[in-house]
């Protein structure tokens, strides 16, 4: 096994699934609310990519944009309109009203686009290898890695740095005692509701040659995504950080040395760890 | 008397429009995935059959065909087995074809030799299917009729030593490995590694198991999944781990090159070396006839492709059952009607039943993927004229039952 | 009700009421109205056996799982290779290894999960029933993998009531029966001591570990008893069908049953009776002819349901019979 080649394709994988389960982690830890309806976002985020990009010839970066803000307007309306009345339901309820939306945005996409997978084409500066010295390897998936880890930075900075962040740290870390120091915890949570499905927008629409892209997306992976955001510990971006990494390289790893059902090893992993650490990697004990 | 004569005449009249009145309506029993992720498949072949219908109009005399469909939707075969199980016992059809995904083909054996109704597979590759009932005959293809094409091939004509094979782990993946390694075995070659990458559900991210397959530097990588998107995913993965530079080339059977995906694929596909019965750039009159016809119904990037020809030549046979028997289906009758069938007209060239074993014996044409004035095009580099399925010709495994 | 002083008797210390007779009648009857239907009828009356497992956890234990399917699958694939490997084709006492199988992974799997709540216990049963699905595809020599193993066959029932592979008849009868047994067996848990004890854990956990009841040994005893059921549906499935491939441990699997037991509603043993009918019907009707359209109305339906009406249809005919009786 080339060491080197595997761990970047890992990291690159692993990438994705933070950009996209990021903003799960944070508003489940914020919230405490079991959204199964994350990846739709993501998917929405990959059409609205694909559509901008061949419809109407936006290059890439621009129609990740698009997506990031397309999608968090959506998210802003849905979260205002129907998440809202939910918050204080059972966690029964919740599940059924996100599977409920999963489908019914999976039908939607597949009424409106086709069931066909789509391809996203990446741009020209985006395709081939690049020669790093010691090695030489995709473009993309290196690019993954840069992005993947300079959104960590900006997203640390950001939570430990403003104000903001830190209002957002405290209401997940105990929503009373925020609310009771003057933070209107309803209004940072639909502003983290919509960043964290803009960025699963962003994640979705990257991440479409490594992750594909067709209405079956949000369900096919949401086992990773809800195991990214336990491992890492809810409302944790450091954890989703390094889970994230973890998870990536893991699943690349047994996809060559067991490429059948070598990921059962990932669902044990996962279940001795939350045994042993039920709050995740960095999550703090009875949140 | 006159009017005695006109009586006669009436009489007459009346008693010819009851006897073709009383010629049976033919119901055939249609099960092809139409939702799901083999929603395209099942759209290619329900066109083949279509565009049968459209350009042999006369095809079935003055016999009537119904058509009753029935969604497969996944590859598991449990849809498949309850839609024939409905198709016969409520629908009565006295036909049943279709069958993309082998699984399908394999639940719904048991079925159609209790019931005995006839079983025309338009796709299933898996070389035993035609094994499990004497009720089922082929006329699209087997795994090993361009598996060990391409591995015969692999070692005599790109003069390759070793080879890695990737492929979908399900019964026509399995297969075609199968096929591949005896035929590339037999010639002098060896495989070094078989990689199964997934299953038929949904396309994985095959960078994993290219990466495996590129750390053992074979002369030859050999790919079998399901056409369509998998294919395309292929040839970028092939691509993006620069594995052409690496000195690897990617071959396979046809199912690699999709016509209808072809111009999707990109430069990435030039090089590209396939076996199989098909591919849309083949020159006779049946399938310039089919592909002009196909651009006027489906818009000029359309492309009819394997399984396309796969449903019209299906309704071909049918309609020969159909015409040899005058309407009525005897199971017995229809299956030695099958039995040595030769169809000369077929998009894909000449095409017959095998009567042994009831699948079908065609053509297998080694093509080189090649641009030519800013398309892909299949370039023909071989013909192998009359392929019958070795897997059950060498008796190998699953196919001496 | 019948005017017999011991059918009276046992009506009274059961707590039978009379409309309980009626899913019985119905499925009968269905039997002789639907001959052509039996294969789909027999899908459906496994489909109820398995949400009624369902229901005794999370209706009952108010466990909330999307792995349920582990259980089916468990039970599914001792059927299968019991009979592929080992020609161990009579039907009934593969029911019963069916059950003893799901059973301890029930057991063991209970054990070990119940100790966390909330969204970790909803991921571990997601992991568990994960775990096995890829467990199954990596030992395919085995289970037969993705493709399963298909052509199943079994011997006739008690030795006189073949399968019908065409018209699944006998099937049809098997599962009924099958069924009406384990749904007695889940009638009388419920309304037993242990029964009330897991509606207290439910309603209230705090009180009940207050009161010192045994909490986890109850939730884990319940899960297990669960797992069986779920076990001996997923049997009756493969004896049926003769098929099984990882599918009976998929998502969709656990997330379809879930649905409609939450459709029919949950806590009320015949929520599984209605949801599952009124489910499946719809969706091979429905799904036959506009299967996008067929997706959108039930996630719909779903968001619906979590929004207003809590408790299935069941619950809508409660609160309906409620507004009318109250003048």
């Amino acid at each position: 096994m080339d060491l080197i080649s595997t761990l970047l394709g890992g990291l690159a994988s692993g990438m994705v699934l933070f950009i996209v389960s990021v903003g799960l982690s944070v508003t489940m830890g914020l919230m405490g609310f079991v959204n199964l309806a994350h990846g739709a976002f993501a998917m929405l985020g990959g059409y609205v990519v694909v559509y901008s990009m061949r419809h109407w010839g936006l290059p890439f970066a621009a129609a990740l944009a698009l997506g990031f803000v397309a999608v968090a307007l959506l998210a802003v309306v849905l979260e205002r309109t129907l998440y809202a009345r939910l918050y204080r339901a059972s966690e029964l309820d919740q599940v059924l009203f996100t599977i409920g939306l999963v489908f019914v945005m999976i039908a939607l996409v597949t009424l409106g686009v086709g069931p066909e997978s789509q391809r996203v084409v990446l741009p020209h500066w985006l395709d081939g290898q690049t020669d790093l010295g010691f090695i030489k390897y995709r473009t993309y998936s290196l690019a993954l890695i840069l992005a993947g880890s300079l959104l960590m930075l900006a997203l640390w900075l950001g939570f430990e740095r403003t104000r903001i962040g830190a209002k957002i740290r405290a209401a997940v870390d105990n929503r009373r005692m925020a609310e009771s120091v003057g933070v209107d915890v309803g209004r940072l949570f639909t502003l983290t509701f919509a960043l964290g499905s803009g960025l699963a927008a962003v994640g979705g629409g990257l991440g479409a040659e490594i992750l594909g892209l067709d209405p079956q997306y949000p369900l096919r992976y949401l086992a990773y995504f809800l195991i990214v955001v336990a491992v890492g510990g809810m409302g944790r971006v450091t954890g989703v950080f390094f889970a994230a990494l973890l998870i990536g390289v893991l699943d690349f790893v047994l996809k060559i040395e067991f490429p059948k059902g070598g990921t059962m090893f990932i669902y044990a992993l996962t279940l001795v760890f939350l045994l042993a650490r039920p709050q995740g990697i960095f999550g703090r004990k009875g949140a | 008397m006159k009017a005695k004569r006109l009586l006669a005449l009436a009489f007459a009249a009346a008693s010819l429009a009851a006897a073709s009145a009383g010629a049976q309506t033919v119901r055939v029993g249609v099960v092809l995935p139409l939702t799901g992720v083999g929603a395209e498949f099942g759209q290619q072949v329900d066109r083949g059959i279509q565009m049968f219908m459209k350009l042999n109009p006369d095809a079935f005399g003055p016999y009537k065909v119904e058509f009753v469909k029935r969604d497969s939707k996944n590859p598991s075969g449990a849809e498949a087995k309850t839609a024939v199980q409905e198709l016969i016992a409520q629908e009565k059809v006295d036909i049943v074809t279709g069958f993309v995904y082998s699984p399908d083909a394999i639940a719904s054996a048991p079925l159609v030799s209790a019931a005995k109704k006839p079983m025309v597979v338009m796709n299933a590759g898996t070389a035993w299917i035609t094994n499990l009932s004497p009720m089922i005959s082929r006329v699209s293809f087997s795994m090993w009729h361009s598996g060990y094409a391409m591995g015969e091939a692999s070692a005599k004509l790109l003069k390759a030593k070793t080879a890695v094979v990737g492929y979908t782990d399900f019964p026509p993946g399995k297969d075609s490995l199968d096929a591949f390694k005896r035929g590339f075995e037999t010639n002098g070659g060896k495989v070094i590694d078989a990689i199964p990458m997934g299953g038929p559900g949904q396309v994985p991210d095959f960078t994993p198991f290219f990466q495996r397959a590129k750390d053992k530097k074979p002369d030859v990588f050999y790919v079998f999944v399901p056409s369509g998107d998998h294919a395309v995913a292929v040839t970028k993965a092939y691509a993006a781990l620069g594995m052409r530079q690496a000195g690897i080339k990617l071959i396979g059977p046809g199912d690699l090159t999709p016509d209808h995906k072809l111009q999707e694929m990109g430069d990435d596909a030039v090089g590209l070396i396939t076996a199989h019965h098909y591919n849309a750039d083949l020159d006779n009159p049946a399938n310039k006839r089919l592909v002009a016809a196909w651009r006027q119904a489906y818009g000029a990037n359309a492309s009819p492709d394997f399984m396309a020809v796969q449903g019209y030549d299906g309704m071909a046979a049918i309609a020969h059952v159909v015409t040899t028997l005058k309407g009525k289906i005897d199971p017995d009758k229809a299956q030695e009607a099958l039995k040595g069938w030769k169809y000369a007209d077929s998009p894909r060239g000449p095409i017959m039943i095998d009567p042994q074993t009831r699948d079908i014996v065609m053509n297998e044409y080694l093509s080189e993927l090649v641009k030519v004035n800013g398309r892909l095009v299949q370039k023909n580099i071989g013909i192998l004229n009359a392929v019958k399925d070795m897997c059950k010709e060498l008796k190998e495994g699953k196919c001496a039952q | 009700m019948s005017g017999l002083p011991a059918v009276q008797e046992l009506a009274a210390r059961h707590r039978l009421r009379w409309w309980e007779a009626l899913p019985w009648i119905a499925g009968i009857a269905a039997f002789f109205l639907f001959p052509n239907y039996l294969s789909f009828g027999t899908l459906v009356l496994v489909t109820i056996l398995f949400a009624l497992s369902l229901d005794l956890v999370l209706g009952y234990a108010g466990i909330v799982t999307l792995g349920h399917a582990a259980f089916f699958g468990a039970g599914a694939y001792t059927v299968g290779i019991l009979a592929a490997h080992w020609n161990w084709t009579e039907p009934l006492s593969g029911l019963v290894a069916a059950a003893l199988v799901a059973g301890a992974v029930g057991l063991v799997s209970g054990w070990v999960v119940l100790r966390t709540q909330g969204l970790t216990l909803l991921m571990l049963t997601l992991c568990t029933m994960a775990l096995l699905e890829q467990a199954a595809n990596m030992f395919s020599g085995f289970t037969g993998g993705f493709d399963g193993m298909p052509g199943l066959s079994f011997q006739p029932i008690l030795g006189l009531f073949e399968f019908d592979v065409l018209y699944f008849r006998s099937q049809y009868l098997y599962a009924l029966a099958v069924l009406f047994a384990c749904f007695v067996v889940v009638r009388m848990l419920v309304y037993s001591p242990f029964g009330r004890s897991l509606t207290g854990i439910r309603e209230n956990l705090l009180r009940m570990h207050a009161v010192g009841a045994p909490v986890r040994a109850r939730q884990v005893f319940a899960y297990a008893i669960s797992a069986a059921i779920a076990g001996v549906a997923g049997a009756v499935f493969v004896h049926a069908t003769g098929y099984v491939n990882l599918a009976v441990l998929g998502l969709d699997r656990a997330a379809g049953v879930l649905i409609i037991l939450i459709l029919g509603g949950y806590g009320r043993l015949y929520g599984a009776f209605v949801g599952a009918v009124v489910y499946m019907v719809l969706e091979h009707t429905l799904s036959k002819a506009y299967p996008t359209a067929w997706q959108l109305g039930l996630g719909l339906g779903l968001m619906l349901v979590a929004l207003y009406a809590r408790n299935g249809i069941l619950g809508l005919i409660d609160a309906l019979r409620r507004r009318w009786s109250t003048p």
